[in-house]
């Protein structure tokens, strides 16, 4: 076991290294813009951009500047800075991450909340009226692209531009220190709207799980020991089925808490997901590869944690 | 009076293709410390009757008529509630496969204590103790330690043991064995067999052995039912059975298994033709298009179970006295 999440953590790292060295090459190859063109303003004369160009260390060859940033992010765990506001990489990211992990938990727990729940009943009473409407309407919240039905919820419901003016719209997020119950309210649309292509895709997933375990043989031994049906869905049932399911969320909560990019863009969220967003329009690359590193890392490091509660979950899996 | 008699027991199912007609007039009982073998293909309606037995077939597209008469109950209309606590109870039932019968995320003494304590009001720590004893009394070595295991960790016939372990320990009348010992190898069906019979003669349990295997049947039932599309189309002793069988598929059956006691055929007998489908039956007879024996009457009318001698009933147009003939050359072909 020890042995096992050793190798996986060795391989997590060769894992970082290369998506690092991809970045980087994608960004050499076909910038967004060029970053000098972009800080020396407009009509620039050509020794100015020469000479941003070199404070930047962008005149280096590529494989020079790969080697100093590695340097710096092996030796010192430096992100490097942005070529806009010199801002460090790393401590603007630490200072989002809460706001990204205030939006991606609250999702994680209220498409757990809606997705579970829809997914056991269409499963036990398939082909019901409940059944078909709630997986029509997954349906139609999986293929909703989440930036639509963040605008569609903005015009709907936002206190300032909505048709009912319901809930606190977009750039209202208060840091939960400032104040909780503003926090609250700023995230509630955000959440739903992240929630929801998540809770439709759980609950079809979550009624699939069901069913077929709900044929299981050991179901059938279940019932023949005479136990409640009460007791052989949620005892025996749940607990085969929703094993898969608790790992999935654990990959799908990593992969938010490297920046939801479209709901806080949509939302205007100051997260890590509208850090990546400005840095890719604005051809800044430093905060392009923290935020690309960041988010590989925590995929990387969801994917050994849930591999290793699976071995808890589930007494077969040993390595 | 039987502990459990089955009475034309009908069980249909609603399907998209057609209605699905499982059991047709089933007609059977088992006394207590009695062994009531139940053989036939797949398809032939012997878990069904089974499971309807336990009330485990009551879907809403199922249709249950007849009557199932234990100790005083007719368990076809018996209340679910009342059900529950004849099944696991009273009547036990263990599968054929005991890999996936047994919940692989549960320890198997868990698994026990559960069934325990769904029917008994005891202490957790009686019921522990309590599957322990059934563990050794099963031949479980290591019953403290193999307690705590995961089924996976057992191997096929320990997992069955458990099983049984399971059935047993509430101290049931009735058990129902569906193809026990039909996932095991060889030497370790003998063993559960065994111990099936061992536990039966203890306790003076009644048990159901369904089986398409007529080696079985020859090992442990005293009463065999042969079933045939849904229905029963023999019934008698296991002696009788093997010294005069009287219906044309269970001599299909016999001839089918491979003999060392005889001279060997070049090629071993096979029944011809497939299972009916139980949504379009065949007129008259269901075993009439694979049947040698065919005569006209046969497609027209459906027999009925009769007597052709005491304790043995048999439905086929063929004579009571060809019958005889045929069933005991079978078997005289194979002694001779």
């Amino acid at each position: 076991m020890l042995r096992y999440i050793v190798r996986r953590i060795f391989w997590g790292i060769a894992m970082l290294i290369i998506v690092s060295a991809l970045t980087f090459i994608i960004f050499y190859l076909f910038p967004s813009a060029d970053p000098a063109q972009l800080r020396a303003g407009r009509n620039p004369n050509p020794g100015a951009v020469a000479a941003i160009r070199h404070s930047l260390g962008l005149d280096k060859p590529f494989y020079v500047q790969y080697w100093e940033y590695m340097k710096g992010l092996v030796l010192h765990f430096n992100l490097g800075y942005s070529y806009f506001n010199q801002a460090s990489v790393r401590s603007q990211i630490f200072a989002r991450l809460p706001v990204t992990a205030s939006l991606a938990f609250g999702a994680l727990i209220l498409w757990m909340l809606i997705g579970i729940p829809i997914g056991i009943i269409s499963a036990i009473k398939p082909r019901s009226f409940l059944d078909r409407l709630t997986m029509s309407g997954s349906l139609v919240a999986i293929s909703a692209p989440v930036y639509w039905l963040g605008l569609v919820a903005l015009f709907l419901f936002a206190n300032d531009i909505g048709v009912v003016h319901l809930f606190p719209g977009s750039g209202t997020y208060v840091p939960f220190s400032q104040s909780p119950t503003r926090w609250f309210g700023s995230l509630i649309l955000p959440w739903f709207v992240l929630a929801a292509s998540f809770a439709a895709f759980y609950a079809r997933m979550v009624r699939a799980q069901v069913r077929e375990t709900m044929s299981e043989d050991f179901i059938r031994t279940a019932r023949a020991k005479g136990l409640s049906e009460r007791r052989v869905i949620f005892r025996h049932g749940l607990r085969a089925a929703l094993t898969p399911v608790v790992t999935m969320a654990g990959l799908d909560l990593s992969g938010l808490l490297g920046g939801a990019i479209l709901t806080e863009t949509v939302f205007n969220i100051p997260g890590v997901g509208r850090y990546a967003y400005d840095a890719i329009v604005n051809s800044d690359f430093p905060p392009i590869q923290g935020t690309v590193l960041f988010s590989a890392f925590f995929i990387i490091s969801a994917n050994i944690i849930v591999d290793v509660v699976y071995a808890f979950l589930d007494p077969r899996v040993r390595f | 009076m039987a502990l459990l008699e089955i009475r034309d027991l009908h069980v249909h199912f609603r399907t998209h293709d057609g209605v699905v007609r499982a059991v047709e007039g089933a007609r059977l009982s088992v006394d207590r410390g009695q062994t009531l073998g139940i053989v036939g293909e797949s398809g032939s309606g012997k878990s069904v009757t089974a499971l309807t037995t336990i009330g485990l077939t009551r879907f809403p597209n199922a249709t249950i008529t007849g009557e199932i008469e234990f100790d005083g109950m007719n368990l076809v209309t018996l209340p679910d509630k009342q059900m529950r606590s004849v099944r696991g109870k009273r009547i036990a039932m263990i599968f054929q496969d005991p890999l996936s019968s047994l919940h692989p995320l549960f320890k198997v003494g868990w698994q026990i204590v559960e069934a325990i304590r769904t029917h008994e009001n005891v202490s957790k720590k009686a019921a522990r103790e309590r599957a322990i004893d059934a563990l050794r009394e099963v031949g479980i070595p290591n019953p403290e330690k193999r307690i705590d295991n995961y089924p996976h960790e057992l191997s096929g016939g320990m997992r069955q043991r458990v099983m049984i372990a399971m059935a047993l320990v509430l101290k049931p009348d009735v058990l129902i064995a569906d193809e026990p010992t039909t996932a095991l190898d060889v030497t370790v069906q003998a063993q559960i067999l065994d111990l099936i019979r061992k536990l039966k003669d203890e306790y003076g349990t009644a048990v159901i052995m369904i089986t398409h295997d007529l080696g079985v049947i020859a090992e442990i039932a005293d009463e065999v039912a042969v079933m045939y599309a849904g229905r029963v189309m023999e019934r008698t002793t296991r002696e009788q059975l093997f010294t005069v069988p009287e219906l044309p598929y269970t001599w299909g059956l016999m001839r089918s298994i491979p003999r060392l006691d005889a001279p060997r055929p070049g090629r071993l007998d096979s029944i011809s033709g497939l299972p009916p489908s139980l949504i379009h039956l065949p007129s008259g007879c269901p075993f009439h298009p694979r049947c040698p024996y065919v005569m006209d009457i046969c497609v027209k009318s459906d027999p009925q179970l009769e007597a052709s001698e005491p304790g043995h009933l048999v439905a086929c147009h063929l004579p009571s006295a060809e019958r005889q003939q045929i069933g005991r050359d079978l078997q005289a072909g194979y002694t001779a």
